[in-house]
């Protein structure tokens, strides 16, 4: 038990500070990477809790995939992130007033609900946690599960439609003239007469 | 010990972390998706809390369909960016206004 309160106190804290880094690194690439640092802690948390595939799934997506895709972009576009930056300090009354206001309500809100007694950090049920929501995924939820893969369907067309380009000038193989070229139209006969040339 | 309280607080401060960043990176249209994806972890976070806190699973389902359209929303959203740099040049959010909106 002593371990569990531990472990959650090491990734909250790590999870707060590295979302921290993200949103004030003068460095993009250094914000992705705390970025995938904080999902790391926030995996671990989900650990904690039981939700052992969310964790793993969260890890292989997030950091596999929308992480990476992040820092392949923030490494193409050749962006000066100096010019950005120019005006942070100006947002940062505004921003700092919501944050906070935001911040009581919420903790205003939870310190009023009285919270059920109860640990959170303890599992029985924690071995069997991927098969359990495999069990709920496929037979009550099946229709949000195919939305959620109509959903990927669509994003992966609007995203290749959006950053494919065809550009002019330049030359392709095109195979369906090559297979369709006879000798009736690659080749073409020339009488030649003696002692002239073509 | 830990309870769900710990859980929903540590989610909140995300949550404020999230909207703190838009406000503080407006310019920077990366560091805003950046701190979408934080708001959207710290929803996860919320949902696992409960769904294991009240022993049901549905809470986990619905984190997983909000990991699907966070994935699906961040590769639109930099599709949109990649597209709109080699436009235009620049990725500053204040140049975004050619549709008057």
């Amino acid at each position: 038990m002593i371990a569990t309160t531990f472990f959650f106190y090491l990734f909250s804290l790590f999870a707060i500070a590295s979302a921290v880094l993200v949103i004030t690194m003068k460095n993009p690439v250094h914000s992705v990477l705390f970025l995938i640092l904080c999902f790391f802690n926030a995996a671990g948390l989900f650990v904690l809790t039981g939700a052992e595939f969310l964790a793993m799934i969260l890890v292989v997506v997030y950091v596999g995939a929308v992480a990476v895709l992040f820092l392949f972009v923030v490494m193409m576009l050749d962006v000066d992130f100096t010019e950005l930056r120019s005006g942070m300090l100006n947002y940062l009354p505004v921003g700092g007033v919501i944050g906070m206001i935001l911040l009581a309500e919420l903790v205003l809100l939870f310190s009023t609900w009285a919270a059920p007694a109860g640990d959170v950090a303890a599992s029985v049920e924690a071995a069997q946690n991927t098969r359990a929501l495999g069990l709920v995924l496929y037979t009550k939820y099946v229709f949000f599960f195919q939305t959620a893969g109509l959903i990927l369907l669509v994003a992966m067309i609007g995203a290749i439609v959006l950053t494919l380009r065809h550009r002019t000038g330049i030359k392709r193989q095109d195979v369906n003239t090559q297979v369709a070229r006879g000798p009736a139209t690659a080749m073409e006969i020339k009488k030649v007469e003696s002692g002239q040339g073509i | 010990m830990i309870g769900l309280t710990h859980y929903l607080t540590v989610a909140a401060i995300l949550f404020t972390i999230g909207i703190f960043g838009i406000f503080l990176n407006r310019k920077n249209v990366i560091v805003i998706m950046m701190s979408i994806e934080l708001i959207l972890l710290s929803v996860n976070i919320n949902l696992v809390a409960f769904s294991f806190y009240l022993h049901d699973l549905t809470g986990q389902v619905f984190a997983l369909l909000i990991l699907t359209v966070a994935a699906g929303e961040a590769a639109i959203g930099l599709a949109i960016l990649v597209t709109y740099f080699r436009n235009r040049g620049t990725i500053a959010v204040e140049d975004i206004n050619m549709m008057k909106g």
